[in-house]
């Protein structure tokens, strides 16, 4: 077995040698999205240079390797999340986003109407609560929501209460804000006993711990390319073959059709039925190339590095700053991932991140596209530090560095 | 850092530690107009209160970045005691600085295109054309108060 090293892969990584205001970056904002290895980029470019045509279409040796390069992306993402029935569950999306309006517009419609109940959490982004709201204007669903403690955690004190009618609970498995991990196999139980299904929002997980979807007992598992050291473009939602076959199209057109005549249409079976149109082929292969190359590290390994890289900033930033920086998160690295928000005293966060960007430092200030959880511990923004399988402790050397500078200059 | 203290000069580190004109009034005679910046959560909430066609006294409430909020402050300060056509004037101005890069107006034989002398003390405020994605924040009050203005005619 071949131990994690953080170095090889910032040597992997072309991005994280670029210099802005005279100093090397120091990229804290994985959560965003992800800087790519050379490995992505490269079966990217390879693919544009010799094997570019269009998938499931001709018969010339081109268009075979470009519908192999492209299913097998499908089955390295299968693998990957130890997909039960194989590439057969995995469909292609633009993004999360799209993965979830997809569960709503297509699984949400024929499933959810009124008097039913969909359950996400205060934490969640607004791609997990933006197309349920969109559906209950259709359909009547009541989107309710799982409170979060003060301790960052989700409140599960009446959850039986709260399952009440619920059909579907839809929750995320890491907080891109708290950097809370969520308890996603006892949810899992929870929403089973209960008769429902559970949709996680894997887009902050998948990339920083093992996942395997069998083991988790989920129905729906939802992320993106660009956060995993893939490309932007692609995304995924990960289902039972069984639940697929008996979900509606989503967008209508070419691909997606197994017969169209002048009277209507057949749609295709499997993934294809909700891939309309010419997909992201070459953003599938450096899906594919990422997903590789992370194997290749050893999820197991990325997710220890990244928790102690964690712990440590978390101690640090305890000592160095006597409480004038408070982490908007667990205080400790039970049950949390390397995403850290941070509120600044008497600093308003675009001002932290603004003094931060002049050291070099990449982070990311504003809501997060998490409004009721910002509302909840009544913040207008954070300033959030993230940390991908290439941070090191110098990472947060810089940080540091870069916050007490903004305390100083603002103080 | 240069760029940095270009961007914090003292004077906008000092409306922001302790701003102007903060407060409200009441409505009427002020009239009270929000404005909102989506996409960083800052927000404004502006009393005007007009007497002969003159700002008679301005307040305001809000939070946001020190830009915004130094810009705020400064601009209540500025505009007190103009009239409507003075403001709008100001508002012109200050809307100019905040799209021409620093370089025309310090460009020897130039002729600027921005009245420096006429902003006062927001001419601080011009380190900000430097970072386009700060110019929103330095606006904000401003948009604000030109919509006030369109609410009161």
């Amino acid at each position: 077995m071949t131990s994690f090293d953080a170095r090889r892969v910032r040597a992997d990584t072309p991005q994280l040698n670029r210099v802005v205001n005279d100093r090397t970056i120091t990229y804290l904002d994985t959560a965003a999205t992800s800087l790519q290895p050379r490995a992505v980029i490269e079966a990217m470019s390879r693919y544009y240079e010799l094997r570019h045509a269009n998938v499931h279409r001709a018969v010339y040796v081109t268009a075979e390797e470009s519908t192999a390069a492209y299913e097998g992306a499908r089955d390295a993402v299968a693998r990957f999340i130890h997909a039960p029935a194989g590439s057969n569950e995995v469909v292609f999306t633009k993004n999360a986003t799209e993965s979830f309006n997809l569960l709503a517009k297509s699984w949400g419609k024929a499933n959810l109407g009124a008097g039913d109940v969909v359950l996400v959490s205060e934490m969640e982004h607004h791609a997990n609560i933006v197309p349920w709201f969109q559906l209950r204007e259709e359909t009547g669903v009541e989107v309710r929501f799982i409170p979060v403690t003060n301790d960052y955690r989700l409140d599960l004190s009446s959850i039986d209460e709260l399952m009440r009618d619920v059909k579907l609970l839809s929750i995320t498995g890491l907080s891109n804000v708290l950097g809370t991990i969520n308890p996603v196999r006892e949810l899992s139980s929870i929403a089973h006993r209960h008769g429902a299904l559970i949709a996680v929002d894997g887009a902050q997980s998948v990339a920083h711990s093992p996942t395997d979807v069998v083991d988790l007992d989920v129905d729906f598992l939802i992320f993106t390319g660009h956060k995993m050291l893939g490309p932007t473009g692609i995304g995924v939602l990960w289902t039972r073959e069984d639940i697929l076959a008996d979900m509606p199209p989503f967008l209508g057109g070419g691909g997606m059709i197994a017969d169209v005549s002048t009277e209507g249409y057949t749609p295709a079976g499997g993934p294809t039925r909700f891939e309309a149109g010419t997909p992201p082929i070459a953003e599938a292969v450096g899906l594919g190339a990422a997903v590789r190359y992370l194997e290749g590290l050893g999820m197991a390994g990325v997710m220890r590095h990244e928790h102690g890289l964690t712990g440590d900033a978390l101690t640090r930033l305890a000592i160095e700053f006597d409480g004038r920086v408070r982490v908007i998160g667990p205080a400790d690295t039970l049950d949390r991932g390397g995403v850290i928000s941070l509120d600044v005293e008497g600093v308003h966060p675009h001002d932290v991140a603004q003094v931060l960007d002049q050291f070099g430092v990449c982070v990311r200030p504003g809501h997060h596209c998490a409004k009721p959880l910002m509302r909840r511990f009544g913040l207008a923004a954070t300033v959030r530090a993230s940390f991908g399988p290439y941070s090191l402790a110098r990472d947060t050397d810089v940080l540091i560095e870069a916050l007490g500078h903004a305390l100083k200059m603002f103080g | 850092m240069s760029n940095l203290e270009d961007l914090y000069r003292e004077i906008i580190l000092d409306h922001y530690r302790s701003p102007r004109n903060r407060g409200e009034l009441a409505v009427p005679p002020a009239t009270r107009v929000e404005g909102f910046n989506p996409l960083c959560g800052d927000e404004i909430t502006l009393y005007v209160e007009l007497e002969d066609g003159i700002v008679a006294n301005v307040k305001m409430m809000g939070h946001g970045c020190s830009i915004s909020q130094a810009s705020a402050s400064m601009m209540g300060s500025a505009v007190k005691g103009k009239s409507v056509e003075q403001v709008r004037e100001q508002i012109r101005t200050f809307k100019q600085l905040m799209t021409v890069h620093e370089s025309t107006l310090e460009h020897d034989g130039e002729p600027a295109k921005v009245d420096l002398r006429a902003l006062g003390e927001l001419a601080a405020l011009q380190g900000v054309v430097k970072f386009p994605v700060r110019i929103k924040c330095a606006a904000l009050a401003w948009n604000t108060l030109s919509q006030g203005l369109d609410e009161l005619a």
